[in-house]
């Protein structure tokens, strides 16, 4: 569907992206994970041929971005970081204008703008001027303007960024659900967000792709511990002593227990020790209020991915390495830690 | 191209620019019909025609300023590039939306000459091709104010450059009565004006070589002219810099002539403008 071969962006002197070689399928949903300034918005704003690159090329469906743009760019619905919206327009004069601009046929463009809104749920908000409408709306109206034309690939740059999570469920439902029928492209540095949603993944990092896979081939490419998290009511003292013994346990950490009288364990286990632990408490005679077992964190694979110089197939590095790099980047992990406990709720039903 | 050609021309009517355009540009030429074909009962219109061209100083910023720094802040240039368009389609699209706002009040004041012909003998025929002029010369300032507008992201900024660059075009003619008109001050004038096109075109491509190749090149033909034939450079910069004059082009028309090189000029210079914002926004795209 899409190929790009050897993709280089240079700004000035600085190297934005750096020979990238991928190819998208048809009708699956691609993430774009990478830190910010990894060269995400770069790469998408040339795939959709709102810039030039300085070398390499990108074929959409037969035509080159390059050589055949028009053509290229009917394949192509684009929502950029900041919805591109007239906010002295409402909803339904801008979408008939970007029907008529992307050549839908008059006599279906009313349909074709009615579908739209109904697909990003606007129909109420149709005729408000777009300046008054929440970021959540202008959002939808940004993807509803993608969707226009019905182009076989809809490509997303950070959808959900700046939503609140009741918008940011709503939006990964509707992305999921394009999926069924489009080949979409988006990207995200949150990586609950990727996993919640895209088949395939990309990690890109200094303008280089770093990883290219399913989550759960990069899940398996991880070298990190199985984390156990469990709420007993007991004895500390007696608990510690009881865990450090399982064989498999490595480290027993307490935490902030979340009802009152409650112990929060937390271990990391070089095996899938659940039923030793569970044994183990049960001859002590502590119950288990509750033990969730944490999926092999992605984060981990993204850390030691990105990670600066690192050699990504020689990374030998085990479970404290990956906390001093955690140290090094809060920002993308408390978003992602907030994003998860708010998914919390909603994640059972998404995996 | 009519996609963009609708949503621009209706936009210029859902604000007020489009409004002011047309009420500030009638206002003017009512007050000047007003003195100088009814008070002073003159019968040329032609001359109020003449004597309103200053107005465009101020409403063609208004027009321009828009079009295309606000979309770049906005971003909505974006769309517009991921758009199955080409540039020169998005580039005509808002031009022509410009033009209709033009033709508004030109239409409106095609109807004066008629009123005018029944209180006294109105030579149509200058009256409506001064006009016709008149229209071509606002064509061209819109460009420029175009060009202008693409190649930043600030109206504010926009507006004003356009303000001053008309107001220059404005002046060309007093100004140009200053300039060397001798070979070697026409030499030292064109050298300047070299060293500036190198210096823009250094900044625009930031490549030295190239600035300091075409600056080399330029200087050479130019010193090899002013040794192998100086009478050719004597008021040569003066008559360069009077190709720049847009207003006064338009009294040859009130002379009562129909100037076709006029035309042509006006077309030209609309011509480059609407290429180079082409250009400016294809470069944007680039760097």
């Amino acid at each position: 569907m899409i190929e790009v071969r050897g993709l280089t962006k240079y700004y000035g002197d600085i190297l934005a992206i750096d020979h990238l070689d991928f190819t998208v399928e048809r009708g699956r949903i691609y993430g774009f994970l990478g830190p910010n300034g990894a060269g995400k918005t770069t790469t998408m704003n040339i795939m959709t041929g709102c810039l030039a690159a300085t070398e390499g090329t990108v074929v959409i469906d037969g035509h080159d971005i390059f050589e055949d743009p028009k053509e290229a760019k009917r394949q192509i619905g684009y929502l950029p970081e900041q919805p591109p919206l007239y906010l002295e327009m409402t909803p339904a004069e801008y979408l008939t204008f970007v029907a008529e601009a992307k050549g839908v046929p008059r006599a279906k463009r009313a349909a074709e703008v009615e579908r739209v809104l109904e697909r990003c749920s606007l129909e109420g908000m149709k005729d408000r001027l777009m300046r008054n409408l929440s970021k959540g709306y202008r959002q939808r109206v940004g993807l509803a303007q993608a969707l226009i034309g019905d182009p076989p690939v809809v490509i997303l740059d950070e959808p959900t960024v700046g939503l609140d999570p009741k918008q940011i469920i709503e939006i990964r439902d509707l992305i999921r659900s394009l999926g069924e029928k489009h080949t979409v492209i988006l990207s995200s540095h949150i990586l609950s967000e990727i996993r919640a949603v895209c088949d395939h993944i990309l990690i890109i990092s200094h303008g280089r792709l770093v990883a290219s896979d399913t989550p759960e081939a990069l899940m398996r490419r991880s070298q990190g511990m199985d984390h156990l998290r469990l709420t007993l009511r007991g004895d500390r003292a007696r608990v510690e002593k009881a865990l450090a013994a399982i064989a498999g346990v490595e480290t027993v950490t307490f935490g902030e227990p979340e009802e009152a009288g409650a112990l929060a364990v937390s271990l990391e286990c070089s095996t899938d020790c659940r039923e030793a632990v569970f044994f183990a408490l049960a001859e002590i005679r502590t119950p288990i209020l509750a033990m969730a077992r944490e999926r092999v964190n992605l984060e981990a694979v993204f850390l030691e991915l990105t990670d600066d110089e690192q050699p990504p197939a020689g990374a030998d590095t085990g479970g404290e390495d990956d906390e001093d790099e955690r140290a090094e980047e809060p920002p993308t992990l408390d978003v992602d830690a907030m994003m998860q406990a708010k998914e919390a709720a909603d994640d059972d039903s998404d995996l | 191209m009519t996609a963009i050609y609708k949503r621009e021309l209706k936009s210029y009517f859902t604000g007020i620019s489009g409004y002011i355009f047309i009420a500030f540009l009638l206002l003017m030429v009512g007050i000047y019909a007003a003195v100088i074909n009814f008070h002073y009962t003159q019968p040329n219109f032609e001359s109020v025609l003449g004597s309103v061209g200053l107005v465009f100083l101020l409403i063609v910023p208004i027009l321009t300023m828009r079009t295309f720094a606000e979309e770049r802040r906005q971003k909505t240039d974006q769309l517009l590039y991921a758009l199955p368009l080409s540039m020169a389609e998005i580039v005509f699209g808002k031009y022509l939306a410009m033009l209709t706002v033009l033709l508004i009040p030109t239409a409106v004041i095609c109807v004066y000459p008629v009123v005018l012909s029944f209180y006294g003998s109105i030579d149509l025929l200058t009256c409506y091709s001064t006009l016709f002029a008149f229209f071509l010369m606002g064509s061209a300032l819109l460009a420029v104010g175009m060009f202008i507008s693409s190649t930043t992201d600030n109206q504010i900024v926009a507006a004003v450059v356009s303000f001053a660059v008309l107001l220059l075009l404005y002046l060309m003619t007093q100004l140009a009565s200053f300039l060397p008109v001798s070979a070697a001050g026409s030499l030292m004038a064109f050298a300047v004006v070299i060293l500036l096109a190198g210096l823009i075109l250094y900044l625009m491509t930031r490549h030295a070589l190239l600035a300091s190749a075409v600056i080399i090149l330029l200087m050479a033909a130019l010193y090899s002219v002013y040794l192998l034939e100086p009478t050719l450079l004597e008021g040569a910069f003066q008559t360069a810099a009077l190709q720049l004059s847009v207003f006064d082009r338009l009294y040859t028309f009130i002379d009562g002539i129909f100037d076709l090189s006029g035309v042509v000029y006006y077309l030209s210079f609309a011509g480059v403008f609407v290429f180079f914002t082409i250009q400016s926004l294809e470069k944007r795209r680039w760097s």
